[in-house]
């Protein structure tokens, strides 16, 4: 379980999230809310690249403050922006990079990348240049790039922003089927009804958190204002 | 070196990375104490030979050689003004078979393997140098160079639709800004896939 007791987060004394407490169970939870209503830096705490201010971050009772590597280890995390989370070449060697940082052995380390290229419709890209991937293809590649290393948690921050309809369903099929309890940023409202929880932010706080479709609801009565 | 790796099940793909950059530095050492035409070109036929092993087509392979061809042919004529035709000749394969040669080096060898046979040499010197981070660095710079490029074209594209031609000064400004950005976007990203900045035991695992 991830817990927040009393979160604050400033940036330049400009403050981005103010006293959120929450507890995050659920297999798949939501965030929502507009742009700078600190969402993403709400995510951010959850793994571990963003300490609070205020306040504490715990994941499975690992302080984020003293804990960050093991918690980041429990929480994996995909970027908006696949591009600045692909590290190598080609993504045969890329899927290698997590499971390097983990120490596995190398023989074990291509068992795994073998098994995870399959189990994710992704063999055919093995050997291709990260660079010349499409958008969705790169966005593929990033999410197994995480889920190869088997966290607990997988965080994803708008990973369907750049992504056509097609790659969208693709992407959203592969998180609907994960063990891993899901912690997704979105705008796609869409992507998000059949959640077991969202949390909508607004100006920094936590605005509503229930069921999807009244936390929706409400959120679409904010944007209206 | 960034996108020449040409993925392929053959002998030379299978050797390790590291007895392939040996084996170029014993060639490249070796290639320059032969004095006779007719060995050279028997290596020359070697080497040629390796990539057709290597199923390499040969579109591909006279591709690795085609950026040096303008620099080969002002050698071939300088070298005929001073020793003659039969040295100018001589000259030219020997440049023309150790480009060949280090090519076939890169296209058969993926980075990772390259960047591990890099590790190894280095470990020896891991008392003193921070190997994990230089292998990592290597990587980054090989990954993010054709990044950087499709940023600079987006850059420029936009500066062109805004009615600027070239400026290079223009180009810069913006492209370092978003290389910054990136850049601490990169960092946290290594964070976030367990990559730790601080234990150099990393590298020395994983080389062992």
């Amino acid at each position: 379980m991830i817990r927040l007791e009393s979160v604050n987060v400033a940036f330049d004394g400009r403050v981005v999230l103010e006293n959120v407490t929450v507890q995050l169970q659920e297999q798949r939870i939501g965030i929502i809310g507009l742009n700078g209503s600190g969402k993403s830096t709400f995510v951010r705490l959850l793994n571990g690249l963003q300490l609070p201010d205020k306040g504490t971050v715990y994941v499975d009772d690992l302080d984020s403050q003293q804990e960050g590597r093991k918690i980041r280890r429990r929480v994996g995390f995909v970027f908006q922006n696949p591009d600045n989370q692909i590290v190598y070449p080609t993504v045969r060697e890329d899927m290698s990079f997590g499971l390097k940082n983990l120490r596995f052995p190398k023989e074990d380390i291509e068992q795994r990348i073998e098994k995870a290229l399959i189990a994710y419709g992704i063999e055919h890209l093995a050997d291709r240049l990260t660079h010349q991937l499409s958008g969705g293809e790169k966005q593929l590649v990033a999410l197994v790039g995480v889920l190869i290393m088997q966290p607990e948690y997988i965080v994803l921050d708008e990973p369907t922003t750049l992504l056509d309809l097609k790659n969208k369903r693709l992407l959203m099929s592969i998180i609907r089927d994960l063990g891993q309890r899901v912690i997704m940023v979105t705008h796609d409202l869409d992507l998000l009804v059949d959640f077991d929880r969202v949390l909508c932010f607004h100006d920094g706080k936590l605005a509503s958190d229930g069921q999807p479709a009244s936390v929706i609801n409400e959120y679409l009565q904010l944007c209206d204002q | 070196m960034i996108s020449l790796y040409h993925p392929a099940q053959s002998l030379i793909h299978s050797i390790a990375a590291g007895h392939k950059v040996l084996m170029l530095l014993i060639l490249g050492t070796v290639l320059f104490q032969v004095d006779r035409l007719e060995i050279l070109v028997v290596v020359a036929v070697v080497v040629v030979a390796c990539y057709g092993v290597a199923k390499i087509p040969f579109r591909l392979a006279f591709k690795q050689l085609k950026p040096a061809l303008f620099l080969l042919a002002i050698i071939f004529l300088a070298q005929i003004f001073i020793l003659g035709l039969e040295a100018a000749i001589f000259v030219v394969l020997r440049f023309a078979v150790l480009i060949l040669a280090a090519s076939l080096v890169t296209l058969t060898t993926m980075m990772s393997h390259m960047i591990e046979a890099i590790e190894k040499g280095l470990s020896i010197f891991g008392h003193w140098l921070p190997v994990a981070k230089i292998s990592l660095a290597l990587s980054l710079t090989v990954r993010f160079i054709p990044v950087i490029g499709v940023m600079a074209e987006e850059v420029r594209e936009a500066q062109r639709v805004r009615g600027m031609e070239r400026n290079v000064f223009a180009l810069a400004m913006p492209l370092i800004i978003r290389t910054l950005k990136m850049g601490t976007e990169v960092a946290e990203a290594l964070d976030a896939r367990g990559f730790d900045s601080d234990d150099e035991t990393d590298a020395k695992s994983r080389t062992s």
